[in-house]
Order: C-alpha cells, then structure tokens, then sequence
C-alpha cells in the first residue's frame, strides 16, 4: 500500500519537474498529462475513487485537450512538416510512455487486489454526493454560476472583433478619399495598421 | 508539488506554462484535500476537491481565450513585453 503510494507519488512529482524543464510545449504537455495521471493513482490509492475518475476525466481529458487545442492554433514551434517527423522519433515520448506504462501497471495491481483504500477505508461516490447536496448545495449553486461566468467571458475574449470600414470613414480626410479613386470600401486601406 | 507549480510560475515567460504550472498548483491543493479528507474519513474533502475542479475549469477557460487575444495583438506570448499595459 505505502509502495503503491510512494511510486504513484514519485512519478507526479517527477514528472512535473520534467514538465517544467522542457523547451518544447507539447513535450511538457505530455509530461503534464502524466502528473495528471499520477496525481489521479494517488487519489486512487487514498481511497476516493470518484475524485481519481473526476481527474482523468476532466483534467486529463478536457482541460489537455483545451491546452492542446490553443498550442495547436498558435501554431508555436511547428513551422513545417519536417519538425513532425522529428516529433514521431522514439527518443521524445519514451520518457512519458515509461511513467504511464508504470502508472497502469500499478493501477492493475492495484484493480486485481482490490486492495485500495485499505488503510483509511475508502469513500465512494455515494457518500460525496449526499454531502455535495446536503449542506454543500450553496456551494453546488456557486460552481454553477462561475462556471456560466466562465462561458461567458471565454466566449467574449475568445470573440476576435472584426474591423470597421465603414467608422473609419469619419476619420478619412478628402485627399485619402481621392487617392482610393471613389472605392469606399478600400478606404483607409492605404494607412499601416493599427499597431498597439 | 505546489512549490514545483510556484517555481515554474515563477521561473518561466511563456503564458502557457505560466496556465500550467497554474493548474499543477491548484492540482496539489486538491491532492491535499483529498489527503486530509481520506485522512479523517469524511468526504468533504472530495467536495472541496470538486470546487477546485470547477474553478480550474473556468479559469483555464477565461486563460486560454486570453492567451489568444494576446497572441493575436502582440505576435509573442512572452510575459515581460506585456509588463506596459497600456491601452
């Protein structure tokens, strides 16, 4: 049990190093899913269940996907075709391969025994729930509204503005006006853009 | 864990590993409830464990669509140049 501990342990922790050390973002996104992970067998082993599922779930899951889904659209560090093949060689995902084989290895061992939460007694799903809705509901309510306040505000920032021809029309002078031989639309166009 | 988190919040200028080792921090103060929580045996330690998922949820979200913006208005997403917050 304390080994099952020790080792799910050491491979979040060491992974996070490894995550904080790397150069690459989608290196260190690999490592981070691993801690993830690692963190999740930890919550396994203590003895809660639905929080280790919560975590691959959502965290692993969602929450990379969402990391992934940004560093793709940035498009950081991925100028050709070439660079992925250099990705697709064995030396980069060996290291998070090893710590999740480890990990699943473990959470065999540790599905096979049944053997989790064995010395503190494990807490299902059932017992979290009655409490989440018993006298945590004003809480339950809370998450609610942040997480529509999230929505909402991931949905305005995300909201890329789109440009105003026709305001700028006020600000144009007459001789920029000439210059675009009377096309309305291309108006401004001759200005530099508009810089931060 | 969570000093690994501050370390890397501090030590790195990329807004993404700044979100990262943002979730790595929130992560181990939910790993600490959930100790503490197994620890005396009550489950108000997942409950809390839940909050802080949802909270990282939401905040990851509001992050990344922020990290976007900024990337689309200064081509760079390294935290020093944003020290001159200027309209």
């Amino acid at each position: 049990m304390e080994l099952t501990f020790c080792i799910a342990g050491g491979v979040a922790v060491l992974s996070t190093a490894l995550m904080l050390t790397r150069l690459n973002l989608v290196h260190s996104l690999l490592y981070l899913v691993v801690s993830l992970l690692g963190v999740g067998v930890v919550f396994f082993v203590l003895g809660a269940p639905f929080a280790a599922a919560l975590e691959a779930i959502v965290y692993a899951g969602a929450i990379m996907v969402l990391f992934l889904f940004v560093v793709m659209m940035l498009n950081i560090g991925s100028q050709s075709a070439e660079e992925e093949k250099r990705w697709l060689t064995p030396g980069i995902w060996t290291g998070p391969a090893i710590l999740a084989s480890l990990l699943l290895i473990e959470v065999a061992y540790l599905a096979g025994t049944g053997s989790f939460g064995s010395t503190t007694g494990s807490i299902g799903p059932k017992a979290v729930g009655m409490a989440l809705f018993g006298p945590y509901v004003i809480g339950v309510e809370l998450a609610s509204m942040l997480l529509l306040a999230g929505l909402v505000g991931a949905y305005h920032l995300g909201f890329r503005t789109p440009e105003k021809p026709e305001i700028r029309h006020d600000a144009d002078t007459d001789e920029r006006r000439t210059d675009t031989s009377g096309d309305l639309v291309l108006a401004g166009a001759d200005r530099p853009a508009r810089t931060p | 864990m969570f000093s690994l988190g501050l370390t890397g919040l501090l030590v790195r200028r990329n807004l993404i590993f700044v979100l990262m080792s943002l979730e790595v921090m929130l992560n181990a103060a939910g790993l600490a409830f959930i100790a503490a929580g197994s620890r005396w045996h009550q489950p108000d330690g997942q409950v809390m464990f839940l909050f802080i998922l949802t909270m990282a949820a939401a905040e990851v979200a509001v992050g990344l669509a922020l990290v976007l913006q900024v990337y689309h208005r200064f081509k760079s997403l390294d935290v020093d140049m944003l020290s001159g917050m200027r309209g």
